[in-house]
């Protein structure tokens, strides 16, 4: 008896912890999507570049492609003429690969369009496998937490499923470990046509702080080219479901 | 003051032939010295020869460094073949240099990198015969969202007599990568070694990098480190309750515990702008609480308090839960000692080791933190002492952020570290202990101050074999549970 009064008053305790309007959710502090000021650069300067961990930078003009970029904000304090901030807007998922390149001209990633085919074969039951080929289990983690009691995300018929068998597309995070290779053409053999590949995270987009490692090899990517790109590191799980949202027209 | 660090001059190290290195060695282990990593690297001369290096905590003492020269291709008598400790070091330096430990029982490479990549499938697994016995494998790609591995049980029945672990499926080449970037710019390449321990990782690297370049940081700084730490010890152990607690249908737990974990994660997103902690700590630096923050922390962390305590209580009442875990995947304290588990999983089993109580520094010195064990070394003890070190830590970040002592606002920035150089031709030791057991970090430096060697290592090298040993005799059922009461890292493995 005593049990049930405690399980009672810890649900009490829980409350409602549901995100109702996860295109309105602010994640208060999350250092997510980066501004370029015009601001003019310090002569001969490229500080940026010789700390960012991923090559994200290029200079003359200064673009940070969200492909590579880690959110880290290293570019922020080593710069000396304070071209960078970052704010928390997280709708920073494409279906574009080039469009994930920023400047100040180009300060905006194109809002994920409604794929009509996605829409109408998934847009009411989507079913996804996950594989992490060299993730670091950050992207693992948000990628778990998209079903938790915040984000919710089985309410829109969105689930992460065991077998590659029962699912209608791959989740790949991490930059694929040649280690990998094998497994995740085996898994994706195995997902039954038509399928699509979402790619989870800066070292799925791209090979992130790992693009120039010998033991990645990313020749899976070219032969499938994923239909969604979310950045960050890792993922936050908003970041994910705005992308999703919007690629198969599901309003909420 | 006994320090987490340690640093010297590799000029004044002894060097010596491999036999009589691993004679010293052997020594050290005979007299209860614990080893905390081995490890080669080729020497930079580039003449076939190999530098090796060992680390020693003597029992109450500072750290201690034995280094050997080695010709390639060089037999010694193994470590492992009396003390089991050194197994998985003993492998990785053959697997990474060549390097042969004569009577080592069992030489697997530890995660299959160099010239072994992608030729797991050739590997001839430990095979045992019987009519009545069978193989199940699984991994690397698993039902849950979870890193790859792969787990092969050898099974009488139902019952589980070995499980042979073959971990290297997420081996991304992290130590080769370190030294190809500015070593004062490798906090976000090392935040994502093992991305869920990115505040252990990165504290290990600023300590040994400040080492190296003469930078002082201030005790308020530390503070801010010490609580990024504390709060990814909670994120993680609540993480880890989630999953004890989903692997068994305790669907209360599942919620709840999801529930408080995002609540510490979301946090530490308004300290540092990452769930993770990444960002937060920077050579020289760490970011800054507020004061609007230091009330957010508290109160967050007050009510985090509260509800852990009410569903602990649910948790360790419900006769369900009793029946999984009471028994069930037992590691004894001979076994923990004997295969040299570390961290959370050796103090569940009775071992009282913990590095911020043996090697505080200054932090944990001037606020010590009580470091707790359980007896019984089965997966109750690894979920009970998850729940007390959970009321530790927030009691310990709690007190600190009450107690106003300390100004935590300011965010100190050195631009200057940036292009500091490194101390030449030293050896620096580094040691934090993250959620799961001490994150090692060992980095050498040449003649110029250019990094020679980053060895980076995670609890969970030592500790996978525990896991082996406690799923022995065991139903192949409760294998779940076992592996979610270890909870170890796969990408810190492989590197």
């Amino acid at each position: 008896m005593h049990n049930l009064f405690k399980s009672i008053s810890v649900r009490k305790a829980q409350g409602s912890q549901f995100i109702p309007d996860l295109a309105a959710a602010i994640p208060v502090g999350f250092r997510a999507k980066p501004l370029i000021s015009e601001a003019p650069c310090a002569s001969e300067c490229s500080a940026c570049q010789a700390v960012c961990p991923s090559r994200a930078i290029t200079l003359a003009p200064v673009q940070i492609d969200l492909g590579r970029c880690v959110l880290c904000g290293d570019c922020e304090s080593a710069c000396l003429s304070e071209k960078f901030s970052f704010n928390s807007d997280f709708k920073l998922a494409s279906t574009s690969r080039e469009s994930l390149t920023l400047s100040a001209a180009q300060p905006s990633i194109d809002p994920v369009r409604v794929s009509e085919a996605l829409r109408r074969r998934f847009g009411r039951s989507l079913k996804l496998r996950s594989v992490s080929a060299g993730g670091c289990n950050g992207c693992e983690m948000e990628i778990n937490a998209w079903g938790n009691v915040n984000f919710d995300l089985g309410r829109y018929g969105i689930d992460l499923v065991a077998s590659p068998r029962h699912a209608d597309g791959l989740v790949l995070s991490g930059p694929i470990s040649r280690n990998m290779v094998s497994a995740l053409q085996t898994c994706w053999d195995s997902i039954p046509e038509p399928k699509l590949v979402i790619a989870v995270g800066a070292c799925a987009i791209s090979g992130g702080v790992f693009a120039d490692c010998e033991e990645v090899d990313r020749r899976f990517l070219e032969t499938f080219k994923p239909s969604l790109y979310v950045p960050g590191c890792p993922t936050h799980p908003l970041t994910f479901i705005n992308g999703i949202m919007g690629l198969l027209g599901i309003t909420g | 003051m006994r320090t987490p660090l340690l640093t010297c001059n590799v000029n004044e190290l002894q060097h010596s032939a491999l036999p009589e290195f691993a004679a010293a060695g052997a020594q050290r282990l005979n007299d209860g010295e614990r080893l905390l990593t081995l490890f080669g690297r080729r020497d930079e001369s580039g003449a076939g020869e190999i530098v090796v290096t060992a680390v020693f905590a003597p029992p109450g003492e500072s750290l201690a460094v034995l280094r050997a020269n080695a010709q390639a291709g060089e037999h010694y008598p193994a470590l492992t073949a009396n003390h089991p400790s050194a197994q998985i070091y003993e492998r990785e330096l053959w697997e990474q240099t060549g390097l042969i430990p004569d009577g080592h029982p069992w030489l697997k490479p530890v995660r299959f990198e160099g010239e072994r990549q992608q030729r797991m499938a050739d590997y001839p697994f430990f095979q045992v015969r019987g009519q009545e016995v069978h193989e199940v494998g699984v991994g690397p790609i698993h039902a849950g969202v979870i890193e790859p591995g792969h787990f092969r049980f050898m099974c009488l029945g139902e019952k589980v007599h070995h499980l042979e672990i073959q971990l290297g499926y997420q081996h991304r080449g992290v130590e080769a990568l370190l030294l190809r970037r500015p070593p004062l710019a490798l906090a976000a390449n090392v935040e994502s070694a093992c991305g869920d321990s990115a505040v252990a990782y990165a504290w290990g690297y600023c300590n040994a990098v400040e080492a190296l370049t003469d930078t002082e940081v201030t005790f308020e700084t530390e503070v801010l480190r010490g609580i990024a730490l504390e709060m990814e010890r909670v994120a993680m152990h609540l993480a880890t309750l989630n999953g004890l607690a989903t692997d068994i249908a305790f669907v209360q737990g599942t919620g709840t515990y999801g529930r408080l974990r995002t609540a510490i994660i979301n946090a530490s997103q308004r300290v540092c702008g990452n769930r993770f902690g990444r960002g937060w700590l920077r050579p020289g630096r760490a970011r800054g609480i507020t004061e609007a923050l230091r009330l957010d922390l508290i109160k967050t962390l007050g009510d985090s308090a509260t509800d852990v305590a009410g569903i602990n209580e649910l948790m360790c009442a419900a006769l369900s839960v009793k029946a999984r875990f009471h028994g069930t995947g037992v590691v004894s304290r001979k076994t923990a000692q004997d295969l040299g588990l570390s961290g959370l999983v050796a103090r569940a089993s009775g071992v009282a080791i913990d590095t911020r109580e043996q090697l505080p520094g200054r932090l944990y010195a001037q606020r010590p933190i009580d470091s707790l064990t359980e007896a019984a070394g089965d997966c109750w003890a690894r979920m009970v002492l998850r729940m007390r070190e959970i009321d530790v830590s927030i009691a310990w970040i709690l007190a600190i952020l009450n107690d106003g002592a300390y100004g935590l606002t300011a965010d100190h920035f050195h631009r200057d570290v940036l292009s500091a150089p490194l101390r030449p031709k030293a050896l620096c030791v580094s040691l934090i202990e993250g959620a799961r057991g001490p994150v090692v970090q060992v980095l050498e430096t040449g003649n110029q101050g250019q990094l020679l060697h980053y060895k980076l290592q995670d609890p969970s090298l030592a500790n996978w074999f525990g896991l082996a040993m406690a799923v022995r005799d065991n139903p192949i059922s409760d294998f779940p549970i076992c592996n979610k009461s270890f909870d170890l890292s796969y990408c810190g493995n492989d590197l």
